[in-house]
């Protein structure tokens, strides 16, 4: 997937930077974004070395179990096959609740970890493809679980809006409705597959 | 007058709350360890290591995607690409001030904060075009940069119907802002 959209991508510029006179402009952001790309990933680094310290702490005190076992009987349904309890779980529940919280840092750390131990749990025949709940983990990481919208929020006031959050309702309308479009798109996909293993 | 005064503690309300969450969680997470026993220390530098261990890992893909991004918004093409889709997204009732933040959110989290600045600037939080941009920027999520990443972690090059999926996701996404848009406000 990923050898398409960069090459669809760099070509794209390309052309359009061809149609546009804009080579230079094209050129420069190569060279300067290779450095931008590498000051994120410091950024990145930081944040995931402090969530993972934390992460491990409350896994190894027992804690993410106990929050694990009070999500169970909703994640189990979505994420079929994985152990009850188990590491995978464990870090599942931990990706989600801070989605749900806002906590957009955070969950990365969490939800590459749960990737692992799906991984490590699986034992997946083709381990260059990625499971069904490796994709249902990372597709509702696409949509949007937050419950408040703060950036959006902290702009809409910056900006002069007379009511900031009257944007809730509609985010949580269209952010139920994005979250079961890619589910129910993973579940019909996850079926059409067992279906042809058979 | 009163209106604004309720608006701006209603936000500073749910900014302080989710300002708590963070310092509580870590003061919380690390007592209980030391209840039970834990060498929170120990334990925690043991997860700083693995977190290195995972940047090392997904650095290559993040790399790659944020440079090629970058090139293809110098490019121009996010403009062009947004002129040829205005007369389409207009008809179908989506105002037109959002077409680069649709086409720019599922690649670039801090491109589409820009842009979506810029549309709150020139339209006004308030008006149609502010609305909707607010509720696609709060609805939706990074979505190419949520792929590349965790599949790096795991190292899977076949995706199979992930990306599908997702960016089905994300045309809902900009279908139900607009209408909720259109009801509600």
């Amino acid at each position: 997937m990923m050898k398409y959209i960069m090459t669809g991508l760099t070509v794209t510029a390309f052309l359009f930077a061809a149609l546009t006179g804009r080579m230079d402009a094209l050129s420069t952001a190569f060279l300067e974004e290779c450095g931008g790309a590498v000051q994120l990933a410091i950024t990145l680094t930081g944040i995931i070395a402090l969530w993972s310290g934390l992460m491990r702490v409350a896994q190894s005190s027992g804690l993410t179990e106990k929050l694990a076992a009070l999500t169970a009987p909703v994640l189990s349904k979505l994420f079929g096959g994985l152990k009850r309890g188990g590491k995978a779980m464990q870090y599942i529940t931990l990706n989600i609740t801070a989605n749900i919280l806002g906590l957009g840092n955070a969950s990365t750390p969490f939800g590459l970890a749960a990737m692992r131990e799906i991984e490590a749990e699986e034992h997946s025949p083709d381990p260059l493809a990625a499971s069904d709940n490796m994709i249902t983990l990372t597709v509702m990481n696409t949509a949007s679980l937050q419950l408040i919208p703060t950036t959006a929020a902290a702009l809409r006031l910056k900006y002069g809006s007379a009511e900031p959050m009257e944007i809730l309702p509609c985010v949580w309308i269209s952010s139920v409705c994005t979250l079961a479009a890619a589910l129910i798109c993973c579940g019909i996909c996850r079926r059409a597959g067992r279906r042809r293993r058979l | 007058m009163l209106r604004d005064m309720q608006a701006r503690r209603k936000k500073a309300a749910a900014v302080n709350i989710s300002d708590l969450i963070i310092p509580a969680m870590f003061a919380g997470v690390l007592l209980y360890g030391i209840f039970t026993k834990t060498d929170v220390f120990a334990e925690f530098t043991e997860g700083v290591k693995e977190g290195l261990h995972t940047v090392y890992e997904v650095f290559p893909s993040l790399f790659c995607l944020v440079v090629t991004v970058a090139a293809f918004r110098a490019s121009g093409g996010t403009q062009l690409l947004t002129e040829l889709l205005t007369p389409v997204l207009g008809a179908a009732g989506f105002p037109p001030e959002c077409g680069e933040l649709l086409l720019l959110r599922p690649f670039s989290g801090s491109g589409a904060t820009a842009i979506y600045e810029q549309i709150l600037k020139n339209n006004g939080p308030d008006s149609y075009a502010g609305r909707v941009a607010s509720v696609i920027l709060g609805s939706s999520e990074t979505t190419f940069y949520t792929l590349s990443v965790y599949f790096a972690a795991v190292k899977a090059k076949k995706t199979r119907y992930a990306l599908a999926a997702a960016l089905l996701g994300d045309l809902v996404c900009a279908v139900t802002s607009t209408i909720a848009v259109r009801a509600l406000l």
